[in-house]
């Protein structure tokens, strides 16, 4: 599942102009309710973090590159998708930031214009039984806006 | 930042309703907590008008009452929080006299959030402003003053 | 005739920017009363002093208004001004049109109308000035230190070297404070106490100071040039006088519950201990929670020891009343209560310390007498991580906002004497930003690294778990490369935020100090009166006003010591005129004046005066004592018949303000 989020347009991004760039990270700030401008990079998160190893934006990267209004990246990126939801980014951050809702602010983003929920009731049925309980609740709770 | 831009904007030929604040501070800690907004930059709106005393418990209700006939909309007072009074005990009597006094209002009919006592101290600049544009929206929100309002006092 | 001249300041751009000022010119030559208006780009320049004194000359002004910055900034200067030229000081008035008009609003309009207004109501106001004359009150020509740690014992010694006698009231049972519990001080890497102690001696020496150890204020009266303390001695249940400090009754002493507060809790000590071994006075003290004795009654050992029959398990604490002159407040630090970051660990392994008690476990004089040890091991520790900001620059509400300012230069030093000492001791320091601005320090710092191998990884730690079998096992991140860590040190130091002490509130309370939210006092202003609160006669020394290390508190402790003795030299000080007075025509001699001052200046006096109708009676009136009262206005408002009233801030001259600003 790593990885594999649904790929709209507003993802396949890094060329867009300024103006759709700023209204673009302004609607994933909205969303995320969380005052990016407030991090001071002290990598808390990403030291927190168990997927960042497998996360090609660890946490704190992300929360970087959207306090530079930078949000086609962390679109563009696969971290959303595989951030378990386990919110231990947030309990931990010294300013008081939820990285994990600005992955989620991102995911909504990206599954809103698609359409329909990507992952429904009947198909997390058939996921992998040998998952971890929390990464079935974290998947459906990222896959079904 | 005017209070009621939206109403400026949507109603042109209405002169927009700018309420009249009066702000008793205290010297030591919320005249300078207002020097304090001000080295900050903390916008707070130009309606309130502060008048500087030595302490909160200066301040007589009769000046509230004055303030409310000459045509003010809000009166807010403050001062050190409690238990920090440069005069150790001013805010406490201002504290009940004021609650006495709201409860006059009440019975004058002048709804008795007209006056707000508020503490803050002088290291709180950003309190200030916050404090202030609270009390501006909400004095705004009631409208314009007119019991106790001395008729002779209009233009 | 009054004749009012009104004086608009620009401030350079800072006022003139945003505020229209010559329409406040216009606005205030249309005035009554106003006989002449003026603006100039810096009136509290000398040549904008000089307009207003040309002024006062050519037009015979009598009241002066001042359209400028906060009357907390200038109003002295310019009253000041007004005396020179002859107008009465108290015949000044400010209008803050800058930080109340040209700093918080954008719109030129808006911020040119408030300014009229502020204008008009200052105008209102110094028509009804009357002339006021300060008083005179004497200087009690002593100090009091609160606190005897380095920044309590320098200003003690500048001020004692001065002339003046001073007392130190400290409240644990030595003074010396956190520097005598260092172990060596950056940059220079010297050894703490070798420089602290010899002041330490100083200050017991010197005739001009009185030490008062284990004793704190309970009381503060009076004002500037004349407060009165309460000190309470607490009992040390020792007699100070004939203890000769051996220390005899501390090694014998049978409980060993209590953890050493200057070992920082790594060593339990006695009931009855003393401090250190430097310890000034070497005197030991009777910690009765934990005495057999107290707690029990079935012991005295130390009674029995003592070769000089020093114990006194009757000793009551005692009340010493003082008057001084001026108060110096240097109730230092603390570090912070980590008991929310359980998530580094803290409170679940024995070798997850704070730099504190590395400091103590470094130490010659400390538990393992200077020996780098695991705690709970007692092994030397291959592995050492330093963890920056544990509780700093924090807004999740867990520790302080603020930046600690000394633990970047503290853990290079612990970095690199842990390195000097133990080559083959690894010694990583997990960090978010170095903050090292200060002589040398950058340098001391990139030593650490370039010559001592010290490795600095940018990023904090995330978490630390403590195994079964007592292992540390830490997960962090290295920010710079990408890299997820794992690392299993022996030992975690945590960079504990610094923090208020949390007796500077209680002793604020006393003074009528301000503090600012996490604790510090505020100082009188932020640049150019550093050192002096804004209660008059009081003075900040040290961590007590903000996080700084030690050549930033002796500086500060030496400036507060010089505003002390600036205050204890003059003979006579001027009192602030503006005290409440009482008509005694229509005072009905209710006492209701009296019981609400909070100085005691009012009482209630049999005296002749004459009524309403003009007839002569005997009766009782409120009498001001104009040298106590410090105009609170407290009783103007309290009296039913509006005889009090306050000079300078009259009922008048505020319901005229009041008048000008609604109309």
């Amino acid at each position: 599942m790593t990885g594999t989020g649904p790929k709209t347009d507003l993802c396949n991004t890094g060329r867009l102009t300024p103006e759709k760039e700023a209204d673009l990270t302004a609607q994933l700030l909205e969303l995320a309710d969380t005052d990016v401008k407030r991090c001071i990079q002290c990598g808390r998160c990403t030291a927190n973090c168990p997927m960042a190893q497998h996360m090609d934006l660890v946490p704190s990267r992300m929360m970087w590159e959207l306090k530079n209004g930078r949000a086609s990246v962390v679109l563009a990126a696969a971290s959303p998708w595989d951030c378990l939801s386990c919110f231990a980014c947030e309990t931990r951050c010294p300013r008081g930031l939820n990285p994990a809702g600005v992955m989620e602010a991102a995911r909504l983003l990206s599954i809103r214009p698609a359409g329909a929920p990507v992952l429904t009731a009947e198909e997390v049925a058939e996921l992998d039984p040998g998952m971890p309980q929390q990464a079935i609740v974290a998947a459906y709770r990222k896959f079904s806006k | 930042m005017l209070v009621n831009e939206a109403t400026k904007n949507a109603a042109p030929d209405t002169a927009p309703f700018e309420p009249k604040i009066v702000a008793f501070c205290c010297n030591w800690c919320s005249y300078a907590g207002a020097d304090g907004a001000g080295t900050a930059r903390k916008h707070y709106p130009a309606n309130v008008k502060i008048i500087k005393v030595p302490c909160s418990g200066r301040v007589n209700p009769l000046f509230v009452l004055r303030a409310f006939q000459k045509g003010a909309d809000g009166v807010i007072l403050c001062g050190c929080h409690p238990g920090d009074c440069h005069y150790m005990t001013g805010n406490y009597y201002t504290r009940r006299r004021l609650t006495l006094l709201m409860g006059m209002l009440d019975y004058l009919g002048v709804a008795r959030d007209r006056l707000r006592v508020a503490w803050v101290s002088a290291s709180e600049g950003a309190r200030f402003a916050e404090v202030m544009n609270g009390f501006t929206a909400h004095i705004a929100s009631l409208g314009e003053n007119v019991k106790l309002r001395d008729m002779r006092c209009r233009k | 005739m009054q004749k009012i001249g009104v004086f608009v300041c620009w401030c350079g751009s800072n006022i003139a920017a945003t505020v229209d000022v010559a329409r406040v010119v216009a606005a205030a030559q249309g005035i009554p009363g106003v006989a002449f208006a003026a603006d100039y780009r810096y009136m509290c320049s000398e040549q904008g002093q000089q307009l207003i004194a040309d002024a006062v000359r050519q037009y015979g002004l009598n009241r002066i208004v001042v359209c400028s910055c906060s009357p907390r900034m200038h109003e002295k200067t310019f009253r000041t001004c007004a005396e020179r030229c002859g107008v009465n000081p108290y015949q000044v008035e400010i209008a803050n049109i800058r930080e109340q008009c040209a700093w918080i609003l954008k719109d030129r309009e808006q911020a040119t109308q408030k300014a009229v207004a502020l204008l008009k109501a200052a105008v209102a106001k110094v028509q009804l000035d009357t002339p006021l004359q300060p008083g005179e009150s004497a200087v009690v020509k002593r100090a009091l230190v609160l606190g005897g740690g380095i920044a309590g014992i320098e200003t003690a010694l500048d001020i004692a070297d001065a002339g003046y006698p001073v007392d130190i009231v400290e409240k644990e049972p030595s003074i010396g404070g956190k520097m005598a519990q260092l172990d060596k001080t950056f940059p220079t890497l010297d050894c703490s106490a070798c420089i602290l102690t010899p002041k330490m001696v100083d200050a017991a020496q010197h005739p001009n100071i009185r030490i008062f150890t284990y004793s704190e204020v309970e009381a503060v009266r009076g004002f500037v040039g004349q407060f009165e303390a309460d000190i309470r001695k607490k009992a040390r249940s020792v007699k100070a006088d004939i203890c000769s400090g051996c220390g005899i009754c501390t090694t014998k002493c049978p409980s060993r519950q209590a953890g050493s507060e200057f070992d920082a809790g790594l060593r339990k000590r006695g009931a009855i201990y003393i401090p250190f071994a430097q310890a000034i006075p070497k005197v030991p003290v009777i910690d009765r929670a934990h005495c057999l004795r107290f707690q029990t009654g079935k012991c005295g050992v130390c009674s029995l020891v003592c070769p000089n029959k020093a114990i006194d398990y009757t000793q009551q604490d005692e009340i010493v009343t003082e008057q001084y002159g001026a108060i110096v407040l240097a109730t230092g630090f603390d570090l912070l209560d980590l008991q929310h970051f359980g998530d580094l660990g803290w409170g679940r392994s024995k070798d997850i310390i704070t730099s504190l008690q590395l400091e103590r476990l470094t130490n010659a004089g400390g538990p393992t007498e200077g020996h780098l040890v695991c705690p709970s091991t007692g092994r030397q520790p291959k592995q050492v991580v330093i963890v920056s900001c544990v509780g700093s620059r924090d807004t999740s509400g867990r520790g302080k906002t603020y930046c600690s300012k000394i633990c970047c230069m503290y853990n290079a030093k612990h970095a690199m004497y842990i390195r000097e000492k133990y080559p083959d001791t690894d010694v990583t320091v997990f960090y978010i930003d170095v903050r090292t601005p200060g002589k040398g320090f950058d340098e001391f710092q990139r030593r650490a690294v370039e010559e001592y191998g010290v490795h600095y990884i940018r990023g904090l730690v995330g978490k630390v778990d403590v195994h079964r079998d007592g292992t540390l096992h830490l997960t962090a991140s290295d920010l710079n490369s990408g890299r997820q860590l794992e690392m299993e040190p022996d030992l975690i130091v945590l960079a504990a935020a610094v923090t208020a002490s949390p007796d500077a509130r209680k002793v604020a309370g006393l003074v009528t100090a301000s503090i600012d939210n996490d604790g510090f006092y505020v100082e009188a202003h932020p640049k150019l009166r550093p050192v002096e609160s804004p209660t008059a006669g009081v003075f900040l020394s040290g961590m007590c006003q903000g996080p700084k290390d030690i050549p930033e508190t002796v500086s500060q402790a030496g400036a507060a010591a010089v505003k002390a003795i600036g205050l204890l030299s003059k003979d006579k000080l001027l009192t602030n005129p503006c005290t409440a007075w009482c008509n005694e025509t229509v005072c009905s001699g209710c006492r209701s004046c009296v019981q609400v001052c909070p100085y005691g200046a009012i009482e209630a006096v049999e005296k002749t005066v004459v009524t309403l109708e003009g007839k002569k009676e005997q009766r009782s009136v409120a009498v001001v004592n104009e040298a106590l009262c410090q105009g609170c206005g407290a009783c103007t408002v309290a009296c039913p018949s509006g005889a009090m009233d306050l000079k300078g801030f009259s009922n008048q001259e505020i319901m005229a303000e009041v008048d000008a600003l609604c109309w």
